[in-house]
């Protein structure tokens, strides 16, 4: 929504912390970008796609983050500033080439963004991916604001430079989709060559600087690498304290949590007694710096998402202050005063400093806090559910009955994406497994290999069209390889359209709006030599009737690729609904009828609605899409669909 | 440096998600930051979104940018797409000052369309907002979005309920630009939407 290529320094915008981050690349001269969709990094991709024409920079949605991240090295060693992004669960798709890139070192800037999800908002996981900086020993910042997001990103690409290796800028939700002032720098204007370079490793002369080989050495270099980043965090301009010069206690944090520490001193008074040191570069940890605040005060607590990653490097450091050194109590997640899953919410810290410092704490009014929490019982639940007008809705209609209709207890294997609500009231509680991208049909190969051992469970493996390229094509070719008895349902609506209605390989068009070669699923599948049908997910019948067919046959994989666009992409290129809905109040019967209620208490469409009043269904034409799914599932007939 | 008559001034913007609150709190920050304030804005995504409860937090202040996330009692302004998510929100964030903008057309939650859990009839739902606030303003958003051809309109005459309330240190000549920066092909349309939401707060 923002401009981020506005060339205004000085002037203060009002940017998302994606945006920042975006901008922060393009001021570091970035030329090339690369990122797999997900949540809550994806506008960082989303926003430099859209300038990508316009700001001479090469901008992809890659089909993974592997492939991102690979694509971004390749750029760098060709002398190109790059970043790669993406959302927790997507550093471990790239993590097996991350490991060997620290081996070799780098080109230009590289740098990769990894934003998490505490409180696993858009997520099936809390990953804290910081830990991946430790395992790995790669440098690691952490933006606590939007105007910091974009400072360190541009400082990342030159840390990361000087250093010869990549750097890891570690967001998460609250700052990623946080919007705030952020007051712009200059855009360098450089003309870029890219050129790969033929030089040898120091040690090695016929190795190639950029190939990971057998060498220990190599190793030993990139600890020499992390002790030099070690000496540049001592003096960071993204580590301050502040507070008294000896404090009653000290608050160590990083990233969001850091304006939560603020928030609780001010709204306890404490400025005077309690100390903010706010870490922006938690790993390696700038030794010397930590051990001067930790003589601030004998009585320390560790804030910050997820895991107590700060609190154990300073408590290693701690065991190892001299024996004469005064005693320092620490509080934090192994105390149990943080809690170790979960958000943090500015609750949590204001009540725990105030339990710290011994004074009582009352949000609101006493009397008025008595009243909410009483009214609070008559506020109904906001259960997840499909869009109106979503064929996902019509594809897990058709496996229910299916599946009810087979009658041999057969299950759906999920996968991530919208249809994830596969596990929810909106999919009929029909997904019984979901993990990562791809796992839906990975799980149903072994599932699919049981018969030896009497297993007869029809096993329906679903992925999205975006999903289906990321990660699921390598599980169907092993699927058919290993002769695994499963159905792979390849839900195309033709978009990524959980994390944005995204283009991938399949849509012909790429992320900066170029026309691509279209791949063709279908053919692809076909190629494979197993068995493919295409299917209209608002066809109910047709879809129940292939898939009972299918799941009668245990002659190993097979293919549907149901295939219907997104209703939200639909309606919004086209700006009309199909039909005009509406209940005949003469044809349905209400309670009285013997499907009890199957268009409501079943079927539930947020776009169809129960009058109480008069014992009827009703569109609320403010939701409903006008799709017309729904006059299938009404046994009277009494639901009419009125072409628009 | 901006005075604000409190620092800071707490907003939430509230609804179901694909109602707009995301683009209400991201005008009302834009306007917010070209008038000189500092502003937050902790907005909910993903699979939040789909259907179920979103709330956008707006914290603004004269100096610097608070957090993202309001402390729980402390709103000061609430501004809902939806009555029984403005109840939810009061319960969490209000207190004996919060004023209440809010429309009146219910989404129901799957788990009541399926008869599994009581939505409160409309009028209930008022009574319990007007003990949990200071000052109601009730606005018909959607029926009125309805004659102006769109139920999605429900958005920008509840932002101009906000402005014509006082609430905010905005005024029309503040929010004019934004929308049609933002709204360059429907700028009539939605103007005559603002303008509406104006009138219905009394303006």
């Amino acid at each position: 929504m923002a401009s981020i290529e506005l060339d205004a320094p000085g002037t203060t915008q009002l940017f998302l912390g994606n945006e920042a981050i975006a901008r922060g690349a393009l001021e570091a001269g970035v030329g090339f970008a690369a990122s797999y969709p997900g949540t809550p990094a994806s506008e960082i991709m989303d926003t430099l796609v859209s300038i990508a024409k316009d700001m001479d920079i090469h901008a992809e949605w890659s089909v993974n983050e592997k492939i991102a991240l690979e694509a971004a090295a390749g750029a760098s060693f060709a002398g190109i500033r790059a970043i790669a992004s993406m959302k927790q669960n997507g550093i471990n798709v790239a993590s097996d080439f991350l490991i060997n890139l620290t081996m070799t070192g780098i080109g230009k800037g590289l740098i990769v963004v990894v934003a998490d999800d505490p409180g696993a908002l858009s997520s099936s996981n809390e990953q804290d991916s910081r830990n991946i900086c430790k395992w790995m020993n790669i440098p690691l910042l952490e933006p606590s604001n939007t105007q910091e997001a974009k400072d360190m990103t541009k400082w990342a690409f030159e840390l990361s430079e000087e250093l010869d290796t990549i750097c890891m800028l570690r967001s998460v939700n609250r700052i990623g989709h946080t919007r705030g002032n952020v007051k712009l720098g200059e855009l360098p204007k450089m003309e870029q060559r890219a050129y790969f370079p033929h030089i040898w490793n120091m040690f090695a002369p016929t190795l190639s600087k950029f190939a990971a080989g057998p060498f220990p050495r190599l190793h030993k270099m990139l600890n020499e690498k992390l002790a030099e980043a070690q000496q540049r965090f001592e003096s960071a301009p993204f580590n301050w304290y502040q507070g008294p010069n000896k404090a009653e206690l000290l608050i160590i944090t990083s990233g969001a949590s850091t304006s939560c520490c603020i928030e609780a001193v001010k709204e306890l008074k404490l400025n005077n007694t309690v100390g903010i040191f706010k870490l922006g570069t938690p790993w390696p940890l700038p030794e010397n710096l930590v051990k001067k605040q930790l003589r601030r005060s004998k009585k320390v607590l560790f804030v910050e998402e997820v895991d107590p990653f700060i609190e154990r490097s300073v408590m290693e450091l701690a065991a190892n202050l001299p024996m004469n050194s005064p005693r320092i109590v620490f509080h934090g997640k192994r105390s149990g005063h943080i809690p170790s899953y979960g958000e943090l919410h500015p609750d949590i810290v204001i009540n725990t400093v105030a339990d710290l410092m011994a004074i009582p704490y009352h949000a609101r009014d006493i009397a008025y806090e008595k009243k909410a929490e009483e009214l609070s019982t008559h506020v109904p639940g906001r259960a997840l559910n499909l869009c109106p007008g979503c064929p996902h809705r019509g594809t897990f209609w058709a496996i229910k009955n299916a599946l009810q209709l087979d009658g041999r207890n057969g299950f759906v294997c999920g996968d991530i994406g919208c249809y994830a609500l596969g596990f929810a009231a909106g999919g009929y509680y029909q997904s019984r497994t979901m993990h990562a991208m791809g796992s839906g049909a990975g799980v149903a190969n072994g599932l699919g290999n049981l018969s030896q051992f009497g297993f007869e469970q029809p096993v329906i493996a679903v992925c999205g069209d975006s999903t289906f390229f990321h990660a699921t094509i390598p599980a169907l070719i092993n699927g058919i390889y290993n002769k695994s008895n499963f159905i792979l349902l390849i839900l195309d609506n033709s978009a990524t359209a959980m994390t944005g209605f995204q283009p991938h390989p399949g849509t012909g068009m790429t992320g900066a709006g170029e026309s691509a070669i279209p791949i063709d699923m279908e053919a692809l599948c076909r190629s494979l030599g197993v068995h493919v049908e295409v299917c209209d997910p608002f066809e109910l019948e047709n879809t129940t009737t292939i898939l009972l067919k299918l799941m009668a046959d245990a002659g190993g994989a097979k293919v549907v690729i149901m295939r219907r666009e997104c209703e939200m992409v639909r309606a919004k290129r086209e700006k009309r609904f199909p039909y005009v809905m509406y209940v005949d109040p003469d044809i349905c019967i209400g309670e009285a009828c013997g499907c009890n209620r199957v268009c409501t208490r079943v079927f539930q469409c947020p776009g169809l609605i129960w009058d109480k009043e008069e014992g009827k269904s009703k569109i609320d034409e403010a939701v409903c899409t006008g799709c017309g799914l729904c006059v299938e599932v009404c046994p009277e007939g009494a639901i009419v669909k009125k072409a628009t | 440096m901006k005075e604000l008559s409190k620092e800071p001034c707490n907003l939430i913007v509230s609804g179901v998600g694909g109602q707009g609150n995301v683009l209400m709190s991201f005008l009302i920050g834009k306007a917010l930051v070209n008038q000189g304030y500092f502003v937050s804005v902790g907005d909910t995504y993903g699979a939040s979104q789909r259907g179920g409860s979103v709330a956008s937090h707006v914290r603004i202040s004269g100096h610097t940018c608070y957090g993202s996330l309001i402390p729980s009692g402390h709103a000061d302004v609430i501004l809902s797409l939806e009555p029984a998510e403005t109840l939810r929100m009061l319960c969490q964030f209000g207190n004996p000052n919060v004023v209440t903008i809010t429309n009146t057309r219910p989404i129901y939650p799957s788990d009541v369309t399926s008869g599994h859990t009581i939505y409160p009839t409309i009028d209930e739902l008022l009574k319990l907002i007007e003990k949990l606030s200071a000052t109601v303003i009730v606005i018909e958003a959607t029926d009125e979005a309805f004659k102006l051809g769109n139920p999605i309109f429900a958005n920008v005459i509840l932002i101009g309920a906000l402005i014509g309330s006082g609430a905010l240190p905005l005024d029309k000549q503040s929010m004019e630009p934004i929308l049609k920066e933002n709204f360059p092909k429907e700028f009539d349309a939605n103007m005559a939407a603002f303008n509406k939401g104006m009138k219905l707060a009394g303006h």
